[in-house]
């Protein structure tokens, strides 16, 4: 290792119990500054499960998880955008009655403070920040090819434009962490290209380090700088692309056949 | 609908016109021979503040997504308040309706809480025992000295400046739609920000709006409390216009018709609650016009029951426009301009 010492994500022995069920066992794995990292598992391995203690919609039993060397587990879950981790959700939890340019500024809400009595008033400060609000909505909005949607209501749109909303709406807090789930589910092989260079586009241009959960195997190995394994909540593996690949147990737990 | 409606495009101009015609209204009282017009003047106010109690109900149910059946007690609380204010503080009618909003608001806010653990049916219950326990409370014996008990509080109907030349419900109609003009206006300042942005996402996903860095709990709780000032304000208009107030004005029935107000004029809409106050008084009335004048052309025996009519009139407007009359006006609106565009293209 060299001296780009602290991770700026730190899992380190994380248990979740559900009632008698273990969904995750000791996990541990770091994850570097301006990395993306891809987290991989079978159906069930417990991915998502590490997803939403990440974002704090779950409390592990045991184990410690660190953002930038301090513990998030005593941050309430509205505060953890604030510290600087976006996320999206596998089924994609967009404000279906909102526009996306809507969706997108409520992204922001944790970079915004007016109160309730300065909006109701609609003082002089609040047009101000809402005219960056918009304009940085915009920027993203184009960013991720969306400026023919802008002023549609996510309810209908297709679903890989509801995808990409959901990426607008998750930069818009300017993350240090992007915790992507799945976001490569059912989108078909270009879409999948596209998104593949919106990923690296947002860790080189926006300077966002992600971690990725995936079942799309070509996109993690292409596009990741290291994965982590886990299969029945354990971790089984975490390496280089090319070193989890040729893992022993990664073939015979998760791929069935080297691919 | 392509656009949400708080992005659409000459709302401002159109809803400020409007305004301007309601406040043209009382002048015809000038020229108009009308010996009801005071009436009308009389059922203008009823319209205005109804359409306030329904404007807090929507920023709750319609914007925020929670439910309540218990609007009539927050309605009695700032009657009351009002009520209470002029007669025991000798206070001018004008300034008991900040502190109505006030009162309700801690009260909305109180109440908030409990209803953060509850949702959907459960929270239509527990505001629903709101809605009953409340006329009893007023009535109790141990208050009865400041509520009057069962026989309520008479007010003095407030005179106009002498300036204004304004008979006395000409002047009233005046403060409900100055009244309306700051709520309403309160509520689109609120809804365009951040903070209306938030109240929406939680409605529409509270999860994701967590991880968007919403406090669910902070906004929920403060939805219901706006919700519930801005209808005590409407519930201490109420009491001045009246100028009387008694328990059994503020029932579960009561709630029930600002909840029919805010659905046939439009969930989610602010015209739509103009719409809904409208219709609750001239709807309430006129079924029972309706049921005289069935009675009177097909020389009916027995009087046909004005709520029967009520009933039907309701069922045929949820089934024609499922979206309330404003969203009605909104997809003829949409439909109209689709069919000029089409036409200019061929």
């Amino acid at each position: 290792m060299t001296e780009q010492a602290t991770p700026l994500l730190s899992v380190r022995g994380v248990t979740v119990r559900f009632g008698g069920v273990v969904a995750l066992d000791d996990v541990t794995f770091d994850v570097m500054p301006g990395q993306i990292a891809g987290l991989i598992g079978p159906n069930g391995a417990g991915k998502t499960t590490l997803f939403n203690c990440l974002s704090r919609l779950y409390q592990p039993s045991r184990g410690e998880i660190l953002f930038e060397g301090q513990s998030i587990l005593s941050v309430p879950r509205h505060r953890i955008p604030m510290i600087g981790i976006g996320r999206t959700f596998q089924n994609v939890a967009l404000f279906d009655r909102l526009t996306v340019l809507e969706n997108v500024m409520v992204g922001r809400h944790s970079r915004t403070s007016a109160g309730f009595v300065e909006n109701a008033l609609r003082l002089p400060s609040v047009g101000r920040e809402e005219a960056a609000v918009r304009d940085k909505a915009m920027d993203l909005i184009e960013f991720m090819n969306l400026s023919a949607f802008t002023h549609r209501v996510a309810a209908g749109l297709p679903f890989p434009i509801r995808k990409r909303v959901e990426l607008a709406r998750a930069l818009a807090a300017e993350p240090k962490l992007l915790l992507l789930d799945e976001p490569a589910a059912g989108l078909n092989h270009d879409e999948v290209h596209t998104l593949e260079g919106q990923i690296r586009r947002v860790r080189d241009v926006q300077g966002v380090t992600v971690l990725l959960v995936e079942h799309h195997m070509s996109l993690v190995m292409s596009v990741s700088d290291k994965v982590v394994v886990v299969n029945f909540g354990r971790k089984i593996a975490d390496g280089r692309p090319e070193e989890v690949r040729q893992n022993p147990d990664v073939i015979r737990a998760y791929l069935g056949t080297a691919a | 609908m392509t656009t949400s409606w708080a992005m659409k495009r000459g709302v401002g101009v159109t809803s400020i016109l409007f305004w301007i015609v309601l406040a043209l209204l009382p002048l015809i009282g000038f020229v108009s021979e009308s010996s009801s017009f005071d009436y009308y003047m009389f059922m203008g106010q009823s319209m205005l503040i109804y359409a306030i109690a329904v404007l807090g109900l929507n920023l709750l149910i319609g914007f925020n997504g929670q439910i309540s059946l218990g609007h009539s007690a927050f309605f009695a609380l700032g009657a009351y308040t009002a009520a209470i204010l002029m007669n025991f503080g000798g206070w001018p009618y004008w300034a008991t309706l900040p502190i109505a909003a006030v009162v309700c608001f801690a009260a909305g806010l109180l109440f908030g809480f409990p209803a953060l653990k509850l949702e959907g049916h459960y929270l239509a219950l527990a505001t629903f025992t709101l809605a009953i326990a409340v006329p009893q409370l007023l009535k109790y014996k141990a208050i009865a000295g400041w509520t009057g008990g069962v026989g309520g509080v008479l007010l003095d109907k407030p005179d106009p400046p002498e300036w204004t030349r304004l008979s006395p419900d000409q002047w009233l109609y005046y403060v409900c739609l100055a009244a309306a003009i700051l709520l309403f206006w309160v509520v689109f300042n609120l809804l365009r920000s951040r903070n209306g942005r938030a109240l929406m996402a939680v409605r529409d996903h509270s999860m994701a709006a967590s991880t968007m860095g919403i406090d669910l709990a902070r906004y929920k709780t403060i939805a219901f409390g706006i919700s519930a000032g801005i209808t005590g304000v409407a519930g201490g208009l109420s009491a001045i216009t009246v100028a009387y107030v008694a328990p059994d004005s503020f029932t579960l029935q009561l709630s029930i018709s600002f909840l029919v107000g805010l659905v046939v004029g439009g969930i989610a809409s602010l015209p739509g609650c103009l719409v809904g106050g409208v219709f609750i008084v001239l709807v309430q009335n006129s079924a029972q016009s309706i049921s005289d004048w069935m009675k009177a052309t097909f020389a009916l025996r027995y009087d046909v029951p004005a709520w029967a009519i009520y009933g039907v009139l309701l069922l045929l407007l949820m089934y024609f426009l499922p979206a309330g009359i404003a969203g009605g006006f909104a997809q003829a609106r949409t439909w109209w301009t689709m069919r000029g565009r089409r036409g200019r293209q061929q």
